[in-house]
């Protein structure tokens, strides 16, 4: 298994090495930094100070080839910076970008991480009970309320639950964070119930999808022979052979762990990555942007080789070759 | 060329290709029970798809007024403006108010100073005075635009690639599977906004970036499904009798993959026009969509007394097509998929 292991992180190099090609392809040559540099100095700076900045930002140097220093470019300064986790500083106020992604690591952290264990434990109930009940009348209407509820836009959710819950039910605050371990649980509710309910319609039906499949096979038909009960199939024998849909299912979530969900936190006032990657998108920030997206991918890359690993957990008859 | 014209065109061209689809495929019987047990399964939900494409088709009709008749009021560079089929089903520029109004009032919301039109505006007007069911039946053609205009972007990319890949092999697999696992490992909406900062704010670069991160999935999908048919026998007996590649391709094996791509097409759709709601919420989206107009509803909810009309207004013209889209994407799924196909058998 090691060396199936060391095999993957070989490749996922190469994929990172693309990642970082195309964001050097979006970020510095489809974008000119003439433009950067002329929205983050303004636009009636005088020419010197536009040419300072984009000397300090490195957007002065040439793009692939230098004639007397080959290594001195922005190709090979992007790849070297990304590769070295030299993230330098923010195209828009010149904070360290390492400062930002410490400070808002931690209430990304500690709203993803509550939201994502209860809505799997959701889901993954919800899931089991309407597959317990399939073919009649439940199961018929939990498939129609999934499908009502993934035809709402994730936006419609958050205005709705913000004016549902706390301006007319005035249950929690209505945006805002704290995050002293007292007071956080409150105004972590909003969203983290919001989040739930955008969620919930897609994930109950993936997952009734994945247990009524596993249903039909003919394990769970000698089971049933023997005489188990219904409820005991489903915990005990459906659910353990839904394990690797159900990983896959959870390692797409993992990047946004850590980078947040950009609409919930910049809407309720979470100071976490996902509203420091939205402001840089108001603040025309390419270099948090590109910091983001790169972070993002490593994340959600590292996380496909732990789905392949833990596939052997939990299915032994997976063999990483 | 006015852009009006081309607009037209677009919205002809498309018109006239979804004609000769719907001609072609009758003539093969899979295809016609195809149709005929999507028909029979989701009336309701065809119907309302297909008002929503009226109205997104009638308003790319786009034609200048003949001057020549009647006096003309107002300035002339408005008398000469392309207009639509639906803004001529509302008086001209002079329809407006000057701020919020709520439905069929005869005064202004706040204020109260008395509105130009009276009792006339169905949904109220909007902050700068708009009606509001003009702006969302404007808003259908945005939509149809980022769902099936962009389909019909990735779809063919997509085929060119996961076809290429599957049935060549080799080095064009390798680098084809480089790109799909460089792009699919990246978190969608992060690589999203990445293109959209690159290649600029505007309804073709949006288009754009859809069309890049859509068609990765089903490229992936087609590879998988072309691996497979190289194999069957008659793709052997078609190269043993000496069909070139491109025949082969053409003949045996785009056919058998149209029914992923009807899929395909309908189960994207909605997922567009909702990420397209949620561009415009971050503020990169395209003028005049839905998206647009929840993101400018947003703080009316916390005005005291609320303004909804607005936010319903838009929100129910989402949640309609969606549903629709959804409802039609599950029952093509069920019809086409093989797998179901031979379940029922």
């Amino acid at each position: 298994m090691w060396a199936y292991v060391v095999r993957r992180l070989a490749y996922s190099l190469v994929t990172v090495l693309g990642v970082l090609l195309l964001l050097f392809v979006l970020f510095f040559l489809v974008t000119n930094p003439d433009d950067i540099a002329r929205k983050a100095v303004g636009e009636k700076a005088p020419p010197q100070a536009l040419e300072q900045w984009k000397k300090n930002h490195g957007y002065d140097k040439p793009r692939f080839w230098n004639q007397k220093h080959p290594t001195d470019t922005m190709l090979v300064d992007h790849f070297r910076r990304m590769l070295t986790f030299d993230f330098g500083n923010s195209d828009a106020d010149d904070t360290p970008i390492w400062r930002r992604l410490k400070s808002g690591a931690g209430p990304s952290l500690s709203f993803m991480l509550p939201l994502f264990v209860l809505e799997l434990l959701l889901t993954i109930s919800l899931g089991l009970l309407v597959a317990f009940f399939r073919e009649t009348y439940i199961d018929r209407m939990g498939v129609i309320l999934c499908v009502l509820a993934m035809s709402i836009s994730t936006v419609l959710y958050i205005i709705g639950g913000q004016y549902l819950i706390a301006r007319v039910l005035r249950w929690f605050p209505i945006s805002g964070f704290d995050p002293s371990p007292s007071v956080i649980a409150r105004f972590l509710a909003i969203p983290v119930l919001v989040g739930l309910l955008s969620g919930v319609g897609d994930g109950v039906r993936f997952y009734r999808a994945v247990f009524v499949e596993e249903s039909g096979k003919d394990y769970v038909r000698t089971a049933r022979a023997k005489g188990c009960g219904e409820g005991r199939i489903l915990v005990y024998h459906v659910l353990r052979n839904s394990l690797v849909p159900i990983l896959t299912q959870v390692v797409v979530v993992i990047p946004y762990l850590v980078m947040g969900s950009i609409l919930l936190e910049s809407f309720f006032g979470i100071p976490g990555l996902g509203s420091i990657t939205f402001d840089a998108i108001n603040a025309n920030d390419f270099a948090t942007l590109r910091t983001m997206v790169y972070l993002g991918s490593l994340l959600f890359i590292l996380g496909q080789i732990l789905t392949d690993v833990s596939y052997t957990v939990v299915d032994p008859r997976v063999r990483l070759e | 060329m006015e852009p009006y014209v081309l607009s037209n065109a677009v919205a002809v061209g498309l018109l006239a290709g979804l004609l000769w689809a719907l001609v072609s495929a009758r003539r093969s019987r899979v295809w016609r029970d195809a149709g005929r047990e999507l028909l029979r399964r989701r009336p309701i939900a065809l119907t309302v798809f297909l008002a929503y494409v009226a109205i997104g088709l009638l308003d790319s009709l786009t034609w200048v007024s003949a001057s020549s008749g009647g006096t003309p009021q107002g300035d002339s560079v408005s008398l000469h403006k392309p207009r639509s089929t639906i803004d001529r089903l509302f008086p001209d520029e002079s329809y407006r108010e000057k701020s919020y109004s709520a439905p069929l009032a005869d005064r202004e919301f706040l204020g109260g100073a008395p509105l130009r039109h009276p009792g006339r505006h169905l949904l109220g007007t909007d902050i700068l005075g708009r009606d509001v069911v003009y702006q969302t039946l404007k808003g259908a053609r945005v939509a149809l635009l980022v769902g099936g205009f962009t389909t019909l972007i990735a779809i063919p990319l997509a085929l060119l690639f996961g076809v290429a890949a599957g049935y060549f092999g080799g080095r064009i697999d390798d680098a084809v599977f480089f790109l799909i696992s460089t792009l699919a490992s990246m978190p969608s909406l992060l690589l999203l906004i990445a293109l959209i900062m690159a290649l600029g704010r505007g309804p073709a670069q949006v288009c754009l970036a859809l069309g890049i991160t859509g068609w990765v999935s089903f490229a992936r999908v087609v590879r998988g499904e072309t691996l497979k048919l190289r194999e069957l026998d008659y793709v052997h007996a078609a190269r043993a009798l000496g069909a070139s590649d491109l025949r082969i391709v053409l003949r045996h094996i785009v056919p058998n993959l149209m029914h992923l791509v009807v899929i395909a097409f309908v189960l994207t759709f909605s997922g567009l026009v909702l990420s397209e709601a949620v561009l415009s919420w971050l503020g990169i989206g395209i003028d005049g969509s839905w998206g647009r107009m929840i993101d400018q509803a947003r703080d009316e909810l916390s005005r005291e007394p609320i303004i909804w009309w607005n936010l319903v207004s838009a929100s129910v013209a989402l949640f309609g097509l969606i549903l629709a889209v959804n409802l039609l994407g599950d029952a093509v799924r069920d019809i086409l998929d093989p797998r179901t196909l031979r379940e029922r058998a």
